[in-house]
C-alpha cells in the first residue's frame, strides 16, 4: 500500500467529489450529516462503508434511493463492528486467492452513540480484540435521536430526554456519560482520537490517520443534533466549537497509547483563561433549559466541577 | 452410477464429517462462536486452519450474533461463507438469521440440533432450528453422518444458485449424529471442488443501467441492506418466496447430480419415502429417527403389517406436492416432533404436514407424537408402539388423543 501525501484544504474539500451525496433525508442543521459528508472526503481510495442502524443509516438509504457513492452495507443495530469484521476477513482472503483486483480496500464502520457505547459495545470490543483492519467512527449526538430522543450511555448528566425527562424530582439524566474513548484505549489500540466538525481539518486528518493504521482505529466525533438537543439548526457548528472551547469535549489523539491534545484543545491548556464556562455551551440548548432555574443551580455547578475535573485528568494523561 | 468416482472410507462423527466437507468446498470465510454450546465442527475446522490445510479466513467472534453478522457481511462482500451453531447460540443469532435471508446472502450453517433453555439442557432435540422456521432459511435435516457430509457439499450448490441465493441450515441431530462415530465415504477434494464450483452471483441492474454482480464492489458501488418502507418492503419479502420456490426444483436436481458422482441420493432430495407405496399406516419424522423407524418397518412388514416411513429431508421449502402424493392413500399417519409449540395444536412438523394434506379429498387421519425432548432416549419399542396405535386408529377410525407425548412420565 502506498501512503499518499495528503493535507486537507478548503479547495480539496470543494473539488473532491462527494461520496455521501446530497438528497438524503437528514434534518436541517444535522451535525452527523455534516460530519459524514466531510469525513468521506478523507478517504484515500476504494472504500467500503458499513453502518449500524441509526439516524445516518436511515437518512441515506431509503430504497430505492441511496446517498452512498461507495459500496455500503447495513445489517442491524448492534453489530457495525461485526459487519466490518466480516467484510475485512472476506477482502483479506479473496485478495490472497486473487479474487479481488484492488491492491487495498479500506473499511469504515459508522455508528451512533447507541450503536457504539450501548448495544454495539460487545461487537466493537470483539472486533478490536481480533485486530481487524478498519476505522470505527462513532458519531455522538448523545442520545437515541432517530427513535425519539431517548437517553443513551452517551447522554450527559442533566440532559432531558424522553426517557430522562426533567421532572419535579429529577433534573434530566442523573448518570454520567460513559467514557467510551477510555474503554477503547484500554484495548491497547494503535489509534484512538476525538474530533468535531467545527475543526474539520483536524477531523479529516484523524480520519485519514485512522485509515492508514493497519489494524483497528477508533474515532469519536462529537456531532450536535438540533432535534434532540432542542437547538437552532443554524447553530450546530457553533455548538461543535463551544464543546471544545468549554472543555466539555476536548479533542486529542492517542497514537500507540501516547495521548496528545489537538491544537484547539492544546491552546486552551496553554492559556486556561481562554477556557469558556460550561454554561456558555449549555445555554440555548433546550435539553438543558431546566437547569437554568434556581432549583437546579447546584446541577450546573456540579457540571462545571465535573467538566473541570475531567479536563484536569485529561491534561495529566496527555504528553 | 457408472461415473461414480473413487472414494475413501473414514470413521468420523457427524461434526467431523461436516468440518471435512467444509474443508473440501473451498470456503473463504468461517465465522463462529463455539461456546453456546461448543461444537466439534468449528474445533475440527480450526485444526485445518492451524495446519494450513485450508485457504480460509477463520473469524472466532465474541458471540453468535456477531458470528452470523460477520458471515452475512463476508457473504455480501463476495465470500463463500460457513458457520455452525446450535441451541442457545442459534437463538442468539435469531435477529441476524432474518437479516441474512432478507439480504439474500447464501450462508451455509450446520446446526447440531439441541434443546433450548430453561431448564438448561444442551442435549439433542429440534427446538432450536424449529424456532427458526420462519427465518427465511432453507432447512435440510439429515439422517446420519454420511448424509451430513453429503448435504454440506450440496448445500453450497443449492444456496448459491443464482435463482435461490438464500442461506441454508443443515440440521444434524445433536449427539445422535453430531457426536457418534460412523463410517463415512468421502469424495476427493478435486471432485468436490468441481461439483460445487466457484460462487455465482445474481446479476442486478444499477441506476446507470449497468448489469453487475450482487456484491460489495468498489467498481460498482451498491447500497446493501437499505431501508425499505411501506412502499417496497413487501415486494422484497415476496421475492424471498420465489427463491424458496426455485429451491424445490434445484434441491431435487442437486440430489441427482450428486448421485452421479457419489452413488448416494436421499429420496428425491425433498422427502425420503420408505415402504410407502402400499402402506396403510406411516410415520413422518425428520433426522436420525428415520433410521430406527426403517428397521422397525422391516420387522413389521415381515409380520404382515403394511407400515412405512416418510423422512422429511427438506423442511423449508416445504415439499407440499410430494407430501400429498406420498401420504394421500395412507389410512393413519403419525408425525413425530422433537420440539414443542406450547399452546398450539401439536408441534412444527405436525402442523406443516397436516396443513399440506388439508386440501386433499382423501387424506389420512393424523396424530402427533412429541418425543425425545432434551435428549430423552426413545427405544425401538417406543416407536413400535406408535405403529401399534396407528394400526388401531386405521382400523377404528377413532383417535383417542391427537397430540401424544412419547416416553414421558405423566
Amino acid at each position: 500500500m502506498t501512503t499518499q501525501e495528503w493535507k486537507f484544504t478548503a479547495k480539496d474539500i470543494a473539488t473532491k467529489p462527494d461520496l455521501f451525496l446530497s438528497g438524503h433525508r437528514a434534518c436541517a442543521g444535522c451535525g452527523p450529516a455534516a460530519m459524514l459528508r466531510l469525513i468521506m472526503k478523507a478517504t484515500r481510495g476504494p472504500t467500503i462503508v458499513t453502518q449500524a442502524t441509526g439516524c445516518m443509516e436511515i437518512v441515506g438509504s431509503i430504497y430505492p434511493y441511496s446517498s452512498w457513492a461507495v459500496p455500503w452495507l447495513h445489517t442491524a443495530f448492534e453489530n457495525a463492528a461485526a459487519n466490518a469484521s466480516g467484510i475485512e476477513a472476506a477482502l483479506k482472503v479473496m485478495r490472497k486467492k486473487g479474487k479481488i483486483k484492488q491492491e487495498h480496500i479500506d473499511v469504515i464502520a459508522l455508528a451512533g452513540d447507541g450503536g457504539t457505547i450501548d448495544i454495539g459495545l460487545q461487537a466493537l470490543s470483539g472486533a478490536v480484540e481480533r485486530g481487524h483492519d478498519f476505522l470505527f467512527v462513532l458519531y455522538d449526538n448523545e442520545g437515541y435521536m432517530n427513535t425519539g430522543i431517548q437517553r443513551s450511555g452517551g447522554t450527559p448528566t442533566g440532559a432531558a430526554t424522553t426517557t430522562t425527562p426533567a421532572g419535579s424530582v429529577n433534573p434530566g439524566k442523573l448518570e454520567k456519560k460513559k467514557p467510551i474513548t477510555e474503554i477503547m484505549l484500554a484495548h491497547d489500540m494503535q489509534y484512538v482520537a476525538t474530533a468535531t466538525p467545527y475543526y474539520w481539518k483536524d477531523m479529516l486528518t484523524k480520519v485519514r490517520k485512522g485509515l492508514e493504521i493497519e489494524g483497528p482505529a477508533f474515532l469519536h466525533v462529537f456531532a450536535p443534533c438540533p432535534r434532540g438537543w432542542r437547538t437552532e439548526p443554524a447553530k450546530t457548528i457553533e455548538y461543535s466549537k463551544l464543546s471544545v472551547e468549554s472543555c466539555v469535549f476536548p479533542i486529542w489523539e492517542a497514537v500507540n497509547g501516547k495521548r496528545q491534545l489537538s491544537t484547539p484543545s492544546k491552546l486552551i491548556a496553554l492559556a486556561p483563561q481562554k477556557k469558556k464556562p460550561v454554561k456558555a455551551y449549555l445555554e440555548g440548548q433546550g435539553r438543558f433549559r431546566h437547569l437554568f432555574t434556581p432549583r437546579n443551580a447546584h446541577v450546573l455547578d456540579e457540571m462545571q466541577r465535573s467538566t473541570d475535573e475531567r479536563w484536569q485528568r485529561l491534561l495529566q494523561k496527555c504528553e | 452410477m457408472t461415473q461414480k468416482v473413487k472414494q475413501e472410507t473414514v470413521a468420523m462423527n457427524g461434526d467431523e464429517a461436516v468440518a471435512f466437507a467444509v474443508k473440501q468446498c473451498d470456503v473463504d470465510v468461517v465465522a463462529a462462536y463455539p461456546i453456546t454450546p461448543q461444537t466439534i465442527i468449528v474445533e475440527k475446522f480450526s485444526e485445518y486452519v492451524a495446519n494450513g490445510e485450508v485457504q480460509t479466513e477463520f473469524v472466532c467472534t465474541e458471540s453468535e450474533h456477531s458470528a452470523m453478522t460477520a458471515c452475512l457481511a463476508a457473504s455480501a462482500t463476495g465470500a463463500r461463507t460457513f458457520t455452525a451453531s446450535a441451541s442457545a447460540g442459534l437463538a442468539l443469532m435469531h435477529e441476524m438469521l432474518f437479516v441474512t435471508s432478507g439480504s439474500r446472502a447464501p450462508v451455509v450453517m450446520a446446526v447440531a440440533n439441541r434443546a433450548l433453555s430453561a431448564p438448561l439442557n444442551i442435549h439433542g432435540d429440534h427446538s432450536d432450528s424449529m424456532a427458526e422456521r420462519d427465518s427465511g432459511w432453507l432447512h435440510i435435516y439429515v439422517e446420519n453422518a454420511q448424509e451430513a457430509y453429503d448435504s454440506i457439499v450440496q448445500a453450497f450448490k443449492i444456496a448459491e444458485d443464482v435463482g435461490i441465493s438464500l442461506p441454508i441450515i443443515v440440521g444434524l441431530d445433536g449427539f445422535t449424529i453430531s457426536h457418534t462415530l460412523e463410517r463415512v465415504d468421502v469424495l476427493s477434494e478435486d471432485v468436490v471442488k468441481e461439483f460445487v464450483g466457484e460462487r455465482q452471483f445474481p446479476m442486478v441492474l444499477t441506476h446507470e443501467g449497468k448489469t453487475v454482480p450482487f456484491k460489495l464492489d468498489p467498481e460498482n458501488p451498491m447500497t446493501m441492506g437499505p431501508n425499505a418502507l411501506q412502499n417496497y418492503y413487501f415486494e422484497f419479502k415476496r421475492q424471498q418466496q420465489e427463491g424458496m420456490n426455485n429451491a424445490l426444483k434445484r434441491i431435487q436436481e442437486v440430489n441427482i447430480e450428486y448421485a452421479k458422482i457419489s452413488g448416494r441420493s436421499y429420496g428425491n432430495g425433498l422427502i425420503d419415502a420408505y415402504q410407502l407405496e402400499d402402506a396403510e399406516i406411516a410415520i413422518v419424522c425428520i433426522g436420525s429417527t428415520a433410521g430406527t423407524l426403517k428397521v422397525i418397518v422391516d420387522q413389521l412388514r415381515q409380520e404382515g403389517v403394511k407400515a412405512g416411513v416418510l423422512r422429511l429431508r427438506t423442511f423449508r421449502p416445504l415439499p407440499v406436492e410430494e407430501l400429498q402424493n406420498a401420504l394421500k392413500k395412507i389410512k393413519a399417519v403419525a408425525v413425530m416432533d422433537k420440539s414443542m409449540s406450547p399452546g398450539g395444536l401439536g408441534a412444527a412438523v405436525f402442523n406443516e404436514v397436516r396443513n399440506a394434506l388439508y386440501d386433499l379429498t382423501q387424506r389420512p387421519i393424523m396424530v402427533n407424537y412429541i418425543f425425545g425432548l432434551g435428549g430423552r432416549d426413545y427405544s425401538p419399542r417406543d416407536l413400535r408402539r406408535v405403529f401399534e396405535d396407528l394400526t388401531k386408529i386405521a382400523k377404528t377410525g377413532q383417535v383417542e388423543k391427537q397430540v401424544n407425548y412419547l416416553g414421558l412420565r405423566e
